[in-house]
């Protein structure tokens, strides 16, 4: 079995950290996804962090808004390779499905992590 | 209303500048100052992306800004103009160049700089080239987002 994708959540502020708690309360899965927050960096930097995080390994980054320095790195980072997958708005619905769905290829995690995320996206009547 | 915004920050357009600033500002354009991100596409289409389709966004290389920043000046619309360093900055400004003011929004942490504010660091090469274009009649203030203070220039250098 090759080896499962790691998450990576890339924020502004703490929200990446927040995100990963709240995983690991809900499901106590707390090896499959490490937070990046862009606090303090220019593109440089955070793409140092971003590597650090990925750690050579197969990856799903989950960037929180689809533009700005989280994203520009990002995609930067991904561009050209096919261990490394990229994907916006990250929701914490997303996340929990991307734990239990780490055998798939970097491109189709992502896809499905979208996927799940938009699903959770709704205005109930109250 | 012309540019309302001249700022210095090395993450270019990103959501303190789209939101931040552009919200208030009411900002109908937005020119990206950079001769790498001018020359590819790649690069454009993902700063494009963090901007909302109802603002223009303009790329352009330091010589093409020099050209074109009296036409901006003109524009009825509010614009912001983004650069990510100083030397663009002091190459758009020269000889009097139209630039009256300049906001420091975010120059990070690299080698040979130093903090200066918490979203400001500088070396000593660029604390001096940012008081030179002071010295020249250009008003110099530190702000990230519009909220916050704006800091002179001679409390961060």
């Amino acid at each position: 079995m090759s080896e499962p994708l790691r998450g990576v959540i890339v924020s502004h502020a703490a929200v990446a950290q927040a995100l990963l708690t709240a995983v690991a309360a809900i499901t106590g899965v707390n090896d499959a996804l490490v937070p990046v927050s862009n606090d303090g960096c220019d593109s440089g930097a955070l793409t140092e962090r971003l590597t650090r995080a990925i750690d050579a390994r197969p990856a799903v980054l989950f960037v929180d808004l689809p533009g700005g320095s989280c994203l520009t790195s990002s995609v930067r980072l991904a561009r050209g390779r096919t261990d490394v997958a990229v994907v916006t708005g990250v929701n914490l619905a997303m996340l929990l499905d991307f734990v239990f769905h780490r055998d798939l290829a970097p491109a189709d995690a992502a896809r499905r992590a979208a996927e799940a995320g938009s699903r959770a996206i709704r205005t109930p009547a109250a | 209303m012309s540019i309302a915004l001249y700022r210095v920050d090395d993450r270019l357009i990103h959501g303190q500048v789209v939101v931040g600033w552009g919200k208030p500002l009411n900002a109908r354009f937005i020119v990206l100052v950079d001769d790498s991100v001018r020359s590819s596409d790649q690069e454009q289409e993902l700063y494009r992306m963090g901007v909302p389709p109802d603002i223009e966004v303009v790329f352009a290389s330091t010589a093409e800004a020099r050209q074109r920043l009296s036409e901006w000046e003109r524009d009825p619309r509010t614009g912001i103009l983004v650069f990510g360093d100083i030397d663009t900055l002091a190459a758009l400004a020269a000889n009097g160049h139209g630039v009256s003011r300049v906001n420091v929004g975010g120059l990070h942490h690299r080698p040979g700089r130093s903090e200066r504010l918490r979203y400001v660091y500088l070396s000593d090469g660029e604390a001096v080239k940012l008081k030179a274009l002071a010295a020249q009649g250009v008003e110099v203030t530190a702000q990230d987002v519009p909220t916050t203070r704006p800091v002179p220039l001679e409390d961060f250098t």
